[in-house]
């Protein structure tokens, strides 16, 4: 350990300085938090939230043998799983259409994009219409298909689907950028090359547009997953959970537990699994970008 | 795709494929708006016209009628009033508290900044939900429910800002700084003479976002918030769908006026949002 000079101890001083307004609201709203979270599931809990007894890993073995915590992960899952690719492939098939160098093309690009600026709330009320049964315009579309429209949000199997659809299109804005800057970060001579080798039209895409995108794939891939895992707002305001816990994803488990039922170390319990998962998550996408380096 | 990257747009000369793919794109921009386009249809017709068979895409006399009813029904100016009360709060926020951080992560030289720094990129590993129920409790501690302090002091600071300041930081010449120095400006001084006016852009990316990021919340004005009259636009309009009746002109001409603000920053801001996006893709 090197000795401390006067001038380190200033130049500590003034950097703390800097970093002290955030640090402070970051200590007081995420660290300290986040170890309260830890800290609350392992007790009991009044209404209140104060504690009342030490209960070990009670909370977490309760939530493992629980029939409707089990069926919230399971709504977890087939909620990312119909979101995430499809929402995935989306971006990159719309990004490639706007990836052409045509006049008036940002006009395309801002009217595809624009579900960035919509909120989930906005969102939901939108495909809340959609969804209806007798005045949605999917179900009339659907019947002009000769496919008889479901009641998207009362039956259990279409319920989670109907969040997945709205989450999609609440993405889709995000997935097109994102796709849209990693295509035009493809060399041009890498297609040249390929096409000097006989590559065209669909193996050109599959071939050499999808493996130089992969790492803006990748990142979509984490990102609207744990999109997915903190997805409340359209839960609330499609479904709220049900029916029967269908859409009981995982925060909304939460907010049931902790602000309905005011079981506030059961529902801290969740949280810990929640942040574990996207702890898991944001560190795989550190590992790729780190070995997508060191390979370069 | 390649192929129309590698033909050069000819002014004035107008191609069969240019023809196709403009259709092509005008569908598609149209289908993925269609959620919004018939929002707007439908906040311009009356109820009436909603509930016929099939479902009407344009109102037969187009009326704003839905629009003042709104006003009627629910304090919306006031919800309007809050969040952008809420929201510009943030922005100063963002803006002020990670200018400083970025600077101390990149001018600046003292020991433990490398730790300091891997404790701010933690914080995104950290989904705000997880630490929902403690931060619940803190302001319910203070007192700070019904507040407009409660809705954002929570989330004055921003790591990702702070990531986003400090990359454009870093683009700046040392030698400015080495110069600056020399004839004697304080650190602070030439933090607000020299790195601010020219990171302008990366400025207005971080205030574009903490606007929407927070205009567009509702989580966590539900839980904090009682009193009508302190409610945020997303939690206000929501209410709209909980009615006895569900009224949809009426929901959707809500629903409008609350997506105008962002859809106008959407307009206004395309570039400094794109170029927030794609740092994030970049960078991981």
């Amino acid at each position: 350990m090197t000795r401390w000079t006067v001038r380190d101890v200033r130049s500590l001083g003034v950097g703390l300085a800097y970093l002290l307004p955030s640090f402070v609201l970051f200590a007081v709203f995420v660290f300290i938090p986040l170890g309260r979270t830890f800290y609350l599931s392992f007790y009991n809990t009044r209404a209140t939230g104060a504690i009342t007894t030490f209960a070990g890993l009670d909370q977490y073995v309760e939530l493992l043998t629980s029939a409707t915590f089990r069926t919230g992960l399971v709504a977890t899952v087939l909620f990312a799983v119909y979101t995430v690719p499809v929402g995935i492939a989306l971006g990159l098939v719309l990004a490639t259409l706007l990836n052409q160098r045509l006049r008036g093309i940002n006009v395309f690009r801002t009217m595809m994009a624009s579900t960035i600026a919509i909120s989930a709330a906005v969102g939901a009320l939108l495909w809340l219409l959609l969804f209806n049964p007798s005045l949605g315009l999917l179900n009339y579309v659907l019947s002009r298909l000769g496919v008889p429209g479901p009641d998207w949000l009362i039956q259990p199997n279409t319920a989670i689907l109907a969040v997945a659809i709205t989450t999609v299109w609440l993405t889709l804005g995000t997935n097109i950028i994102v796709m849209l800057a990693g295509l035009q970060g493809v060399p041009e001579e890498i297609y040249e090359a390929a096409r000097l080798d006989g590559a065209k039209g669909f193996r050109m895409f599959s071939r050499i547009t999808v493996p130089m995108v992969s790492p803006s794939l990748f990142f979509l891939f984490v990102v609207d997953t744990i999109a997915v895992l903190q997805a409340f707002t359209q839960i609330h305001l499609l479904t709220r959970g049900g029916p029967v816990d269908t859409t009981r994803a995982l925060v909304y488990g939460i907010y049931l537990d902790a602000f309905q039922n005011f079981q506030f170390g059961y529902a801290s319990a969740q949280s810990v699994i929640l942040f574990l998962l996207v702890l898991a998550l944001t560190l795989l996408q550190f590992r790729f970008v780190e070995r997508r380096v060191h390979y370069q | 795709m390649s192929e129309a990257l590698r033909r050069p747009v000819v002014r004035g000369q107008v191609r069969p494929g240019t023809v196709g793919a403009y259709v092509l794109l005008a569908l598609v921009s149209v289908l993925v708006a269609l959620p919004l386009l018939i929002a707007l249809s439908y906040s311009l017709m009356r109820e009436s016209d909603i509930i016929t068979f099939p479902p009407p895409l344009l109102p037969v006399a187009p009326t704003f009628e839905n629009y003042g009813k709104v006003f009627g029904l629910i304090p919306i100016g006031r919800y309007l009033l809050n969040s952008f009360v809420v929201s510009s709060a943030v922005v100063i926020g963002h803006l002020v508290t990670a200018s400083l951080a970025a600077y101390a992560f990149s001018f600046l030289v003292f020991r433990g900044r490398t730790l300091l720094f891997f404790a701010y990129l933690s914080t995104l590993m950290i989904p705000w939900e997880a630490t929902i129920i403690s931060n619940y409790m803190t302001i319910r501690a203070l007192g700070w429910f019904d507040t407009y302090q409660g809705l954002a002091v929570p989330f004055l600071a921003t790591a990702f800002g702070t990531f986003l300041l400090r990359q454009a930081f870093l683009q700046i010449p040392r030698e400015l700084w080495d110069a600056a120095r020399i004839d004697g400006a304080s650190s602070f001084r030439f933090l607000r003479t020299v790195v601010l006016p020219l990171s302008r852009p990366a400025l207005g990316t971080v205030a574009i976002y903490g606007f929407l990021a927070t205009y567009n919340q509702y989580f966590w004005p539900l839980l904090i918030t009682n009193q009508p009259l302190m409610r945020t636009t997303q939690v206000g309009i929501a209410q709209l769908r909980f009615e006895e009746s569900l009224r949809w002109g009426l929901v959707m001409a809500g629903v409008i006026m609350v997506a105008v603000p962002t859809l106008a920053l959407l307009v206004l801001g395309q570039r400094q949002l794109i170029r927030g996006l794609t740092a994030g893709a970049v960078k991981g």
